[in-house]
This record gives C-alpha cells, structure tokens and sequence, in this order.
C-alpha cells in the first residue's frame, strides 16, 4: 500500500479532449500524491501523449477539471504548469548537441552576473545538482553531443529538476536505452520519489514499470481502464487492461474497484 | 598579419572543453566510465588532451591558421614584398569591409540559415550614406548613422519575411539581393557614381592611421593586459567557488601567444603608417561580438538554436524575435562593411556590393571555421578567413595574376575548407563528438 498523502498533488478529475472529429480522451481520472511514482501505461494512441500534454498545458483541456493541491486550476499553455510547478522530460529530449551539459541545464534561465553569463556559478550549481541526484558525467563542460543516449536522459531529467517541481512526467525515459542506462534512469526515478517529488511516468516496458511505480494507471482508447497496486497486481493483469483482452463489463468492475481500493 | 590571429586560436571554443574536470581523476575510479579520458593535471594533461582532440578530428581554428602560414610563406618565396610593412598593411585595412559583412554572416549561420542579400545592402548602405552626405549635405556622422540604422531595418524586414512568415530564408534573401540592388542603382540616380569626400569621416575611415607608435604598441599593451587580467580573475573566482580552473602555466602560455602576435603586428605597422583605424575598428566590433555571442544570454540563445529549434522554443527562448534580431545584426554589420568598402575607393558607385563581394563574406566565414550547418563558430572565423581570402587576393596582385585565376584560386581554397571541414565532422562522429 502507497502511503497516502491527504490531498493529491495533481487530480485529474473527467478530464475530457477532442481535436476535431477524434475524442482523444473521455472521462479520464487520474491522482498523484507527493512521493509516489504513477506510471501511465496503454497502447499506441491509448491517450498517454494527449494526457500528458492537457497536464503540461501544450493542449489545454475541453472538458473537466485538473486539481492542483486540491484546488481547481486552469492550464492553457506550458508556462502556467512550469508556474505551478511541473516539469515535464519529453521522449525527444529536447537538449542542444552543440551546447554543454552546463548550459543545456540553464538553457533559458541562465544565471546572470551583472548582466553577463555567470560561469562559474552555473558550473558551480550544475555539479552540485548532479551529485544530490548521483548522476556521472564525466565532464560538465563537454558538448551533449558527446554524451550516451542514458547520460543524456539523466541531463535532461536534471535539468526539470532546477525549478525544483513537485511534479515530474517523464514520457518514455527509458525508450532506446541500454540495460545499464535503463537502471541509472530508473534509479534517479526512485531519487525522485525520495526526494519528495510525485512523477507520472509513461512506458511501454512493464519490467521498469514494475520496478519503480508505486500505482500503474492503465489508458485505453482515450478511457480509464483501471488503475492498479503495482505490489499487488501481475504483470498479466496489466498488460490485459492494456489490450483490452478481457475488456467487458466484469473485468471493468473488477478494476474499478481495484482502483477505489488504491485512492 | 593582424594583430589578434594567434589570440583567436588561443581560446578556441575546443581548447576551452580543456578546462575539464581535473578533479575527476579522482573520482574517476568510482563516479566515471573508466572508458572516458580523463585529463591528467597540469601542462602534460593539456598535451595529452591536444593530441587526442587532434585525433578525434577537433580542429578548431588550426586548419585556417596552418593555411595562412602557408599563404604567408608561398607568397613570400615568390616576392618578398608579400611580408613587407606596407603589403600587411593593406591587407589589414582592405580586409575590413569584406570581414565586417562576415561578421554579420556568422551570425546568420550560428542559427544554420544563410544571408544572400548581404553584398546589395551594403551597396545600398553605401548609397544611402553617400547621397545624404554629398547630394543632401547631411553632415556625415547622421549619413553613417542612418545608413547603418537602414542596414539595421533591411536585415529586420528579411528575418520578418523569414522568421514571422516562414517563408525559407534563402529565398527571402534571394529577392533582397535583387530587390536592393535595383534599390541602390536607383537611390545613385542616372550618373551612376557619387564620390565621397576624401577628409570625411567615410574617407578617413580607412585611410587614417595612427601615426604615433606609442599607439599601436599602446593597443598591444592594453589587449595583453586586458587579457591576462580577466583570465586571472576569472580563475581566481573559479578557484573560490571550487570548480576546475586551468593552470597559470596556461594562462601564462595563453597571454605570452598574444604578446607576441600583438606586438609583432605593432611593429609592423610601425614600419609603415602606423596603426590602421580601419583594424582598431574590426578589432573592437569582433572583441565586442565574441563578447555578445559567449558571455550574455542573447548569445546563448543564438547557440541554442542553432543546436535544436525545438529544445529552444521549450526552454522559453523567444524563436521569433531571436531570428529577427539576428538578421538585423546580418543587415547592420554588412551596411557597416558597404561603409568601410566606400571608403577605400572614396566613392559609391553601381558596382558597390555585386560581384564576388557576396561569395567572399560568406566563404570568409566558412574559411574561418564557422560551421554551415548551425550552432557553431565564433566572430573571429570572419578574421582568419577574411585574412586568408585578402591575403590570396594581394598575393596574386603582386605576382600579376589575372582577375580570372584569382577566382578559381579562392574556389579552390573554399573547396579545401569545406572538404577539410566534412572529413573532420567524419572523424568527429566517429570519435562520438559530433
């Protein structure tokens, strides 16, 4: 059982999106408590991406509302989430090759010293932030383009972590990845956790899920299909909610009360 | 020769990944892949660190620099006038028109696009500067002022078409290039030339030197000082805030390179007129724009997006006003070049900013090093290439080569710097730094 914090950092409560003629997401509920990490987990075009997009405020939401701290919030762009405290990594990264590790961190909140680029406290905060989350680089001054595909998700990763968030989404961190990049993403994802912060994190591979989520919320065709205790629910059970294999009106009762047990 | 040449390559953006994590040897046994090398402290590690870049295809500036050198010593075989007081000299003063409109197109290419309407903005820079001040009788300060602010406007007006429309910026630029040009030959009127007075401020500007050698050593002096100074403290502060800091040995090294090619330009240009306007000029403006591109935030933006639009745009960068700005730098400096070319042949005509004028800005800066695919390349790369371009040009002048094979030879030269330029970026790949 997650310990369970009185109000949810983020809830997202009948949370509904449209483009066009497609109904993207209907009805979604979704909760995330400081300290717990909630993988969001479903099929292609399941509604993950859209999801998380309505919570970073890059496609504002139709229908519903999104609870921050318990109160009601509107997010239409990506400053109001980075405003209230949401950080989110995206698959593609979004880091500059040419750039090194140190500036790539403060790309557009560069510390400034009477008007001029600071250096030297830049490259000070950066090797302090990078060892409170024990990530190894092997220089702060080498250019990104030089580091592995992992070094760089744990850049990236960090460098959300300069707002100091309360919520992180990281979507397909460990996508591309080796064995051993794979389980240093993973461990800074538990750093995460240990340090307070709630993250939401999107995979399509039930080994990491297993391995750090504390809830797994399973999305399929834009709905809720059951949000379940990562302890106590099989990887079988899982990847069913995700396909739909056992998708009547049973099973959906059955994961519904799955998910009433876990709020 | 000029002054800063040996300065530039001194702190190349290669050498300065130099000042890496000395520290890290240390901990190198737990916190680093053992595969990485890891910099041994002091001289030896920078040796060590030299040879490896060289290896991994990071050139930097050293192509540019060994071609000069071999320029300098072909020329100088053939006629020893090459390296005379005076050659230098003009080649020093001639470069600066070319080298400031390169300046501009280093900037242009930091973001990966190009900038073909520079050669008809400074021709029109220059008709506008000369048609206020002699048709109008403008006093020249406000003809200067309001050809470079027109400059200024015309490169804003192609980063709006580029930037806000979307339209691709070679094909903006391509119809500035025509449009200002027919811009230009219309401003000149029917005769065709206007010619400048030779005592204005547009004439002096190439033509005066600072006759007093105190000046040009004095210059040298300062830039050393300056130098050593700010690399001093900076270390210091590096030192107090506990993160790597190069050796004194380095920054010794560093200052001594600089006094000496400060000082031997001093000389030289003490052997003949003394110490050009012209270069003080193109000195202080690229001291200025390393500046702005290295040490602000406005320059980091430039860089970043370069590197990747995306990542930019999601970092809060604002994409637009940061392609327009850059464009108006583009349309400032090559209206300040137009300047600089007006005042050497004392006039502005219908041949201002046609021709090869174009080709060269933009060769000059690939010459230099600055990189055609965005995100890399510094304002001195306007420098070295100008200085090799003006250095071939004047070369063959002396030896009484045609106009024709002059060209083939700059193409030539062009073609080894970009050929050099991939099989570098190959190796660097492959070497995992690209």
């Amino acid at each position: 059982m997650v310990h369970v914090s009185a109000t949810p950092v983020l809830a997202l409560r009948g949370v509904s999106k449209r483009f066009g003629a497609v109904q993207a997401l209907t009805d979604v509920e979704l909760e995330v408590h400081a300290g717990e990490v909630v993988a969001l987990v479903g099929d292609n075009g399941a509604g993950k991406s859209t999801l998380v997009k309505t919570i970073a405020g890059v496609h504002p939401i139709d229908d519903g509302v999104i609870e921050w701290e318990g109160r009601p919030v509107t997010i239409s762009k990506p400053h109001d989430a980075q405003n209230l405290g949401i950080a989110t990594v995206y698959q593609d990264l979004a880091l500059c090759d040419n750039i090194d590790v140190v500036g790539n961190l403060f790309l557009g909140r560069e510390i400034k010293r009477r008007g001029i680029l600071d250096e030297v406290e830049m490259e000070r905060r950066a090797r302090e932030l990078l060892k409170t989350l024990s990530i190894r680089i092997p220089s702060v001054r080498i250019p990104i383009a030089s580091l592995s595909g992992g070094q760089r998700q744990t850049v990236a990763i960090a460098r959300s972590m300069l707002g100091e968030p309360k919520l992180v989404i990281l979507d397909e961190p460990t996508a591309a990845l080796g064995v051993e990049q794979t389980a240093q993403v993973l461990d800074l994802v538990e750093r995460l956790r240990e340090r307070g912060h709630a993250v939401i994190l999107i995979s399509h591979n039930m080994a990491d899920v297993k391995a750090v989520a504390d809830k797994v919320a399973v999305l399929r065709l834009g709905r809720n299909n059951g949000v379940f205790e990562v302890k106590t629910t099989s990887q079988e059970e899982i990847i069913a909610a995700i396909t739909g294999a056992t998708d009547n009106a049973v099973t959906r009762r059955a994961a519904r009360t799955t998910g009433e047990v876990s709020q | 020769m000029s002054i800063d040449k040996t300065s530039d390559v001194s702190a190349t953006p290669q050498n300065e990944h130099l000042v890496e994590n000395p520290e890290a040897a240390a901990q190198a046994v737990t916190a680093v892949d053992p595969r990485l090398l890891v910099r041994e402290q002091g001289l030896a590690g920078y040796v060590g660190e030299f040879k490896r870049k060289i290896k991994a295809g990071e050139l930097g500036s050293l192509p540019v620099v060994l071609g000069l050198i071999i320029i300098c010593v072909i020329f100088q075989s053939l006629n020893s006038e090459f390296l005379s007081a005076q050659n230098i000299s003009d080649i020093t003063v001639t470069m600066v028109g070319t080298g400031m409109i390169s300046v501009g197109i280093v900037f242009v290419l930091l973001l990966g696009e190009i900038d073909l309407s520079v050669g008809s903005v400074s021709g029109a820079a220059s008709a506008v500067a000369a048609v206020l001040a002699v048709n109008q009788g403008w006093p020249e300060w406000a003809a200067v002022l309001v050809a470079v602010l027109a400059g200024v406007a015309i490169g804003a007006a192609h980063g709006f078409f580029f930037a806000v429309l979307g339209a691709p910026a070679f094909a903006v630029t391509l119809a500035g290039l025509l449009f200002w040009l027919g811009f230009m030959l219309k401003v000149l009127g029917e005769d065709g030339t206007i010619n400048l007075d030779s005592d204005g401020l547009i004439g002096k500007l190439t033509t005066y030197f600072f006759s007093d050698i105190a000046a040009a050593y004095g210059l040298a002096t300062v830039a050393v000082a300056v130098f050593f100074l700010t690399s001093f403290l900076d270390n210091r502060r590096r030192e107090a805030a506990g993160v790597p800091s190069r050796p004194l040995s380095d920054v010794l090294l560093r200052t001594g390179l600089l006094a000496v090619v400060s000082f031997a330009a001093a000389f030289i240009y003490n052997q003949y007129k003394g110490l050009p306007l012209a270069t003080v000029i193109f000195l202080v403006f690229l001291v200025a724009t390393d500046f702005l591109l290295r040490r602000t935030a406005y320059g980091r933006k430039i860089f970043a997006l370069g590197g990747s639009v995306e990542a930019s745009r999601r970092a809060g960068i604002n994409v637009t006003a940061i392609r327009i700005s850059v464009f108006a730098i583009s349309g400032g400096f090559a209206a300040i070049g137009g300047l600089f070319l007006a005042s050497k042949i004392a006039s502005a005509n219908q041949s201002a900013g046609t021709g090869d004028l174009l080709m060269n800005a933009i060769a000059a800066a690939v010459i230099g090093g600055t990189s055609l695919f965005g995100g890399r390349g510094r304002t001195w790369n306007a420098l070295l290439g100008v200085l090799v371009i003006v250095s071939i040009q004047y070369g063959l002048q002396l030896q009484s080569i045609a106009e024709p094979v002059k060209y083939m030879i700059t193409a030539a030269v062009l073609l080894t710097t970009v050929v050099i330029d991939s099989i570098t970026r190959r190796t660097q790949k492959t070497a995992g730094r690209a």
